[in-house]
């Protein structure tokens, strides 16, 4: 043969691996190992399904058993939460943990779903994206209860602001949240930005979203009913995010090919769009029985946990999955985490107007399988099977770890060392100088430069959004009822202490809806930490799920949902353990909500709840001490309630014009955020009310103005309703502080700052990193 | 008073106008962008909202749809029409409207309450306005910015077909880079308007920047009242 | 199976400007020799069989009516791709057969 005629010599056709050739080839050498599974979990599944399992097989068992599929080292810890939830709390749960995301009863018929999740180190490596689908994700777990999503939030943590770094990730990820969600055409109601070195190399991108239906309109992920169909929907299958599996099918690539197996998920926001409106559509139609969306581990994962919840066994024909790339092999299409797919199960009565609805808006819909009345899923690929399993073993038997936890040694020093040792500002100068270095610092500045690239008006029922203290949005356009949402993590405090740091997180939440005046309801929480392999990192995990089952307990609101996100660290050092925590709350009607700015002149101003001498992780200590040490703040969860039920009864009276809750940088940064907000300043004439210290004197300037302790919020109340504020009040500590009026911030005696230099110190710092 | 709004794939903002027609005392009518039918409506709102996912370009693909069909004749013949942001998109690229719409020069998607002059007070849709009159609302885009070439501006500017424009900032800069700061424009007869910013997100108290936007459905819903009349 | 391309850019005096942000980039890589970046489109459209005339003659027509904007678009080129410049490997688009093999074969 001369070199101008080379024959391409056609290639043996593969043998695939079927559950016959399985059984029949028992001592195969499989890559159990490269896919992430333990010796004893590969041992484990031998012994389930009574030999080898196939390629395929083993694919879905690798993914579903992975920790981010399985949630192997959190699983024992969350029994708190089932040990910790009441009878009472249980009421208001229309669905529970479990689900996709939990659904809470919000009156007259309505139901909410909400939940937050993460999209950590996909948003690392390629942010934009990675932002995108972490949001995109999160809406079809909203989509797949059957409701319409309705809001989305974003926690967001950073690595230091002048970073390179940061400067690569952080205008990607926000671009991503945007990008999706306003082409999503859901409003962007709040969340948060947080930037600490420890997130450096692990940037934290969390997403939430809420959704509302009619209660009788909940959908589940089951497929019961023998004969009903199951049917896939959405996008076509292509190799999105099977990067690590691929390593089943790319080896064998001749001629050194290069593998098109991206790691990335793409994500098309207008498909999911077109989806949630043809969802709708056959929701209303009532033609679906089970739904279940697909996200991480995509087929593998909707097919087990579908046939897992139901009562039946499941058969599906994968070659019958529609295609972007003919040439993925079976078990990378069980992988694939192409986006915006869904799949639903369909009595075959109902089937023609399922499918006429889905060519209305034009979505591809194909009929992949079957409920069937054995107990296994089998999967079959041009009639032959290779996949045939208990889909339990695969969904919700996965492996349990109880790994190893130990309190960190470095706990003990660090809490040594707290802020009474630094340095504090002597005098008013110092202290307003303090106040606006404070006010200009990354995580206290202005964020208008990414929240102005979110849409917060779209669906026109947003009622509340950044920079106030929740997102509230209404549900009800005839009534007004509504809900309000808050995300919130301190993750110094929780490095300090983290079962205080996550009730303290906790609080937060519940303070900020209830600031904004709706009741607490529900929790969702976002569990972002370094890797469980680290017994100082278990431990952190531990205390924290402690804290919060205990917490939520007290406060009466369960968790319905979330997500945990382990090996957010590089090396050996770990983030913060950071548990973010959404709270829910509900209004009549949100018309009646408190935003946070000071409005009119002549307001009475009154500070709400116990101040003390708590600077430990504090703001101020962070930025001018670059300090973190000591205890947190204490937590009082029944201060907590007591405040809460002042600030809801309050907007329910109406004769509030203001509530701004404290928090980061205490009651100085609550002041100048409540004056710059509308232009509107105060006087503050009662500072010495504000607090005492343990020998009954009043706390000095200093400590007033910056000390962090919780359950406290500030409120501006018309002359005209002061003594009914009062009367409200009853054990609540309280102080009234000032009066609002004039274009100053003025502590008498101490300093005054205008509104305009309020403004200058806190507007410039992300524009002057990012650019205009 | 029954006023079209129509949903393309993707539409966003469709939802909310029909809410702004109702809140201002009109009918809202469905129309489906797959039926060349606009079922006698009295006007059509192009809402805004990410047709297509914006692929190609933005409103390009929307504008080949049936409901167009049926949409740009009427419009040729008088019916009024009024593009919000992305409907304006579709009104450029379908030529019922001159210019074009590029990305904001700051190539980032921004959310703002946008204060505007109503230069042109005798549209169907600006009625109710008075020339010179400043409104607030709301402005939601990444591809905002206002182009055509310098024989059209002059056209629009000599015939006061400049509706609305863009109040700037201190340093003299519009929010997109729109040329002459060009905020909506109209057509030569008046009954076709586009602009960018959204007056149904400034109609219901407490749920946008004003009540400003309600100016342009009162003036259609009065425009087509006293169209009857004469008729 | 034949493909067309059809290159689509601004017009010159339109304001690119997410060209001009590739240019201020540039530099900031170590690029300096470079004075302006204008980003465009470019479509790939397949047929069957071979391209034809006709084939052409509708590109041309898809790219006028659909493909571009002549308000602010020129189509500058509409041309047949030939093999040396779609960038693919080597029977990347036979060699579909080759991914047949998977170490399914082995085990």
């Amino acid at each position: 043969m001369s070199d101008t005629q080379t024959v391409q010599q056609a290639p043996a056709a593969p043998v695939l691996d079927t559950v016959e050739h399985a059984a029949g080839t028992p001592d195969v050498e499989q890559p159990w190992a490269e896919l992430g599974l333990k010796p004893d979990e590969y041992a484990n599944i031998r012994e389930i399904i009574g030999r080898r399992p196939t390629i395929a097989e083993l694919a879905m068992y690798s993914v579903m058993w992975s920790e981010h599929c399985s949630y192997k080292s959190s699983k024992i810890h969350f029994k708190l939460w089932g040990e910790n939830t009441t009878d009472e709390m249980r009421e208001k749960l229309l669905v529970g943990i479990g689900e996709n995301a939990g659904v809470v009863d919000i009156g007259d018929g309505w139901a909410v779903t909400f939940k937050v999740e993460s999209h950590n180190h996909p948003s690392y490596i390629e942010p934009y994206q990675g932002a995108a689908t972490g949001v995109g994700g999160i809406i079809r777990d909203i989509m797949s209860m059957g409701a319409r999503p309705i809001a989305v939030m974003d926690p967001l943590r950073f690595g230091n602001l002048h970073h390179p770094d940061t400067q690569r990730v952080l205008p990607g990820v926000v671009a991503g949240v945007g990008g999706y969600g306003n082409c999503i055409g859901l409003p962007n109601i709040g969340g948060e930005v947080v930037f600490d070195d420890c997130y450096q190399g692990n940037p934290l991108v969390n997403a939430l979203c809420v959704g509302a239906m009619r209660v009788e309109d909940i959908h589940l992920a089951k497929a019961s009913g023998v004969g009903n169909k199951v049917i896939l929907f959405g996008a076509k299958t292509g190799g999105d995010g099977i990067g690590g599996v691929s390593v089943l099918a790319s080896e064998t690539f001749d001629e050194g090919g290069p593998t098109k197996r991206p790691a990335v998920q793409v994500g098309d926001p207008f498909a999911e769009k077109v989806l949630i409106e043809c969802c709708l559509d056959l929701y209303k139609a009532g033609v679906v029985d089970g739904i279940q969306d697909l996200g991480g581990a995509g087929l593998s994962c909707a097919t087990s946990e579908l046939a897992s919840n139901g009562d039946g066994g499941m058969q599906v024909e994968l070659d019958l999955v529609p295609l972007r790339d003919a040439s993925l092999q079976p078990q990378e299409i069980l992988m694939s985490e192409s986006q915006e797919r869904m799949m639903a199960v369909v009595e075959p009565k109902h089937l023609d107007e399922f499918m006429a609805i889905t060519d209305k808006w034009d979505v591809e819909a194909t009929v992949i399988g079957e409920v069937t009345d054995g107990e296994h899923l089998v999967i079959t690929w041009h009639g032959e099977t290779i996949v045939d399993v208990p889909p339990r073993s695969v969904a919700h038997e996965g492996p349990t770890y109880d790994r190893p936890l130990a309190r960190p040694a470095y706990l003990d020093e660090l809490n040594a060392s707290g802020a009474a040792s630094l340095g504090r500002p002597e005098t008013g100068d110092d202290i307003r100088a303090q106040l606006l270095t404070l006010l200009g610092s990354p995580n206290l500045c202005d964020k208008s430069w990414i929240t102005d690239q979110y849409d917060r008006y779209v669906l026109g029922n947003t009622a509340l959004a950044q920079p106030d203290d929740s997102g509230v949005v209404r549900v009800d356009e005839e009534t007004g009822r509504g809900v309000a949402v808050s995300t919130d993590c301190n993750g110094r405090f929780a490095k300090l202490d983290p079962y205080a740091g996550a009730q303290l997180a906790l609080a937060e939440a519940y303070r900020n809806v209830a600031t904004a005046g709706a009741a607490p309801l529900a929790v969702t929480d976002c569990l972002n930490f370094g890797s469980p392999e680290d017994p100082g990192v278990m431990w952190q995990f531990r205390e924290a799920i402690r804290g919060i089952a205990e917490g939520c307990k007290f406060l009466g609101i369960p968790v319905t949902g979330g997500n945990v996100s382990f090996y957010n660290q590089t090396g050996d050092v770990a983030i913060h353990p950071t548990p973010v925590i959404g709270v829910l709350g509900v209004m009549d009607d949100v018309s009646k909500r408190s935003g946070s700015g000071f409005r009119s002149e002549d307001a009475h101003v009154y500070l709400l709840g116990t101040t003390r001498d708590e600077l430990d992780g504090s703001e101020w200590a962070h930025v001018v001490h670059k300090h973190l040490g000591g205890h947190p703040p204490k937590v009082d969860l029944a201060a907590e309630q007591a405040l809460g039920r002042v600030l809801v009864e309050a907007a329910r009276a109406g004769i509030v014009e203001a509530a701004h809750d404290l928090s980061e940088g205490g009651l100085a940064i609550a002041l100048a955020e409540a004056c710059m907000r509308h232009g509107v300043g105060v006087t503050i004439d009662g500072l010495d009310r504000v607090g005492v210290d343990d020998e009954g004197n009043a706390l000095d300037a200093f400590t007033a103005l910056f000390s962090e302790s919780s359950a406290r919020a500030l409120v501006a109340v018309p002359a005209g309703h002061a003594a009914e504020l009062e009367a409200l009040l009853g054990d609540v500590p309280h102080a009234r502080i000032g009066v609002t009026g004039g274009r100053d911030l003025e502590v008498t005696g101490v300093f005054t700052a205008s509104i305009a230099e309020l403004k200058a110190a806190h507007e410039f710092t992300l524009p002057a990193v990012f650019g205009a | 008073m029954r006023i079209g709004v129509v949903t393309f794939p993707g539409s966003l903002d469709d939802r909310d106008a029909a809410r702004a027609v109702r809140e201002c005392g009109g009918e809202a009518v469905a129309l489906w962008h797959g039926d060349a039918d606009l079922k006698g409506v009295d006007a059509v709102i192009l809402p805004g909202g990410f047709s297509y996912g914006d692929y190609l370009r933005c409103g390009a693909i929307a504008r080949f749809a049936p409901v167009m069909d049926a949409l740009v004749p009427a419009a040729k013949g008088g019916l009024p029409v009024l593009g919000i942001c992305n409907g304006f998109q579709v009104l450029t690229e379908s030529h019922l409207l001159p210019g074009a719409l590029i990305r904001n020069d700051h190539r980032k998607f921004n959310c703002v309450d946008q204060r505007l002059v109503v230069e042109n007070a005798s549209t169907a849709w600006t009625s109710d306005f008075e020339a010179g009159q400043e409104i607030t609302i709301v402005l939601k885009n990444g591809e905002g910015g206002y182009v055509a070439d310098e024989r059209t501006l002059d056209e629009l500017e000599g015939e006061g077909r400049v509706v609305f424009r863009y109040v700037t900032d201190a340093e003299g800069r519009n929010p997109n880079g729109s040329y002459r700061d060009i905020a909506g424009i109209t057509n030569a007869r008046g009954n076709v308007v586009g602009l960018m910013p959204h007056p149904e997100h400034a109609v219901e108290a407490g749920y946008g920047p004003s009540l400003d936007g309600r100016g342009f459905f009162t003036s259609i819903i009065t425009q087509t009242l006293e169209s009857a009349a004469n008729a | 199976m034949g493909s067309i391309v059809v290159d689509v850019m601004l017009k010159p005096e339109i304001l690119d400007p997410q060209g001009q942000a590739v240019g201020g980039a540039l530099p900031r890589l170590g690029f300096d020799g470079f004075t302006d970046v204008r980003q465009g489109k470019r479509f790939v459209l397949t047929v069957d069989g071979d391209v034809t005339d006709e084939h052409l003659t509708a590109a041309r027509e898809a790219a006028e009516t659909l493909l571009s904007n002549p308000v602010i678009e020129d189509v500058v080129s509409v041309r047949v791709l030939d093999g040396s410049e779609d960038g693919s490997e080597d029977g990347a688009e036979g060699g579909a057969d080759g991914k047949g093999e998977s170490e399914d074969g082995e085990q």
